[in-house]
């Protein structure tokens, strides 16, 4: 039997509320189908599950919080063995323990002392794989000892001890976001580099191509940028990693995290599948569908968590330039600032041109500054061909 | 449609992008994309909803004339009269 736990959905998430089971036990789950949705301090998340199976038992029930790493759900898997590999491990990463550290939030109630506490030992093995406090629980066995129906009664009803704080979602939001950030400033040794980038070339090409369009297929140069970042990374793929417990780990997907603010403040970085193999017209629609589920609905899991890199654009009316903090445990963080107009000397000639300013942020225990410095001209000479991205 | 449906529906789209009600009471002569604080992205679905609201596809040559309520709804009322 597999368990299937509270996924990770994001390096700054300490526990996510079981919104509704989509699947109940007895249904058939194929890999990749949507098991659940989950609410995190940052969005609503449509989880998949990866294990195909029988859904055999639901361990959380709707409305509970639970840690991540806990089991919610049990799966009588196809491939046993196989889904005993693939399920995350039970224990947090490190990172969920120092957030949750740091994150008051989080912090469970304290249980009463085991001693004051009479169960069974079926109740109690529940109790621990379902995240439930016992001494939250009343007892209906001799003695006021709790028996298993107890448990599974509480589990039915979602009262697990990690009941969420009535805090303002805001409020969750700045706490999980400080909590990554304040992790990747601490323990990430970032170094900066710049460039600025002609955009001519990219700019008359989506001018001349939006003009044959009509408006719901038009681009937005931002699609140019993000495929010219997947394309560069092919070139120095050490970009495209993470840092896992002293070692670098490249990713072989290029999933492009996009940092998308959030209306009422806050923001979340879901990623862009594969970009580097994806059409422009097709990274478009993606992100377009991207930005509307991150601020108005759901996003999936697998968006929440694949991001291997992250770009932040500040778009048109912002900032020259940003030196982002990396999001752990990624290696690199690209910015945009906005397009200005400069004079620049092309072939000769001083003529005034739209520059933007692109920066990698770059973790210096994983790659050097040679590295950085190559993937920043590789993103200049792509974006100088746009008909090719 | 005369001018006021007109700009009561331009204002409707911008309060369905944007999920702000504060559309409904933009000052009509005041830049809409620092009133209402849209990206680009924003700006294209305006476009794409006014696209479909008023069947009217505005070239993108014609984006620089859409700075204001005001601007917006004088583009567009002489191609849906």
């Amino acid at each position: 039997m597999a368990q299937f736990l509270m996924p990770i959905l994001g390096a700054d998430m300490t526990e996510g509320k079981l919104v509704a089971w989509r699947k109940q036990p007895g249904d058939r789950i194929e890999r990749g189908e949507i098991i659940a949705e989950v609410e995190t301090d940052k969005a609503d998340v449509e989880v998949e599950c990866y294990v195909p199976g029988v859904l055999e038992k639901l361990l959380a029930g709707e409305g509970s919080t639970v840690l991540v790493g806990r089991p919610i759900a049990l799966i009588k898997a196809d491939d046993e063995a196989a889904a005993a590999a693939q399920v995350a491990p039970s224990v947090p990463p490190p990172f969920v323990q120092a957030a949750a550290a740091a994150t008051p939030v989080a912090a469970a109630r304290p249980p009463r002392p085991a001693e004051r506490v009479r169960a069974s030992p079926a109740a109690r093995q529940l109790a621990e794989a379902s995240g439930i406090d016992l001494g939250a629980i009343s007892g209906t066995g001799p003695g006021g000892r709790i028996t298993r129906e107890d448990v599974e009664k509480a589990v039915a009803i979602g009262a697990t001890s990690f009941a969420p704080p009535e805090d303002d979602r805001n409020v969750r939001m700045r706490q999980a976001i400080a909590a990554a950030m304040s992790r990747s400033a601490r323990d990430i040794p970032h170094f900066h580099l710049t460039r600025e980038i002609d955009l001519k070339a990219a700019l008359d090409w989506l001018k001349e191509t939006n003009g044959q369009r009509p408006v719901a297929n038009r681009l937005l140069y931002v699609v140019l940028l993000i495929k010219a970042v997947a394309l560069a990374l092919r070139e120095a793929p050490d970009l495209n990693a993470e840092w896992q417990d002293g070692r670098i780990e490249r990713r072989a997907d290029m999933n492009v995290g996009m940092a998308v603010s959030l209306r009422g403040g806050g923001l979340v970085a879901p990623a862009l599948l594969k970009a580097d193999e994806r059409t422009v017209d097709d990274l478009m629609s993606g992100f377009r569908d991207l930005v509307q589920r991150a601020r108005s609905g759901k996003l999936l899991g697998s968006e929440l968590t694949g991001g291997t890199i992250t770009i932040t654009n500040l778009g048109e009316l912002g900032a020259d330039s940003v030196y982002g903090i990396i999001y752990p445990h990624q290696v690199a963080l690209v910015g945009f600032g906005r397009i200005t107009e400069q004079p620049r000397v092309v072939d000769g000639l001083i003529g005034p041109r739209p520059v933007i300013v692109s920066t990698l942020s770059a973790d210096h225990r994983v790659v050097d500054g040679h590295l950085g410095s190559t993937f920043l001209a590789v993103l200049d000479r792509l974006l100088q061909e746009p008909e090719k991205l | 449609m005369n001018t006021p449906e007109l700009e009561t529906t331009v204002r409707q789209i911008l309060a369905d992008i944007t999920a702000d009600a504060d559309a409904m009471k933009l000052k009509a002569d005041v830049r809409i994309r620092d009133q209402l604080d849209l990206d680009s992205m924003d700006f294209l679905n305006f476009l794409i909803a006014v696209d479909k609201a008023l069947n009217v596809d505005i070239p993108e040559a014609d984006y620089p004339k859409l700075r204001t309520l005001n601007d917006i709804v004088a583009y567009l009322a002489p191609k849906v009269a």
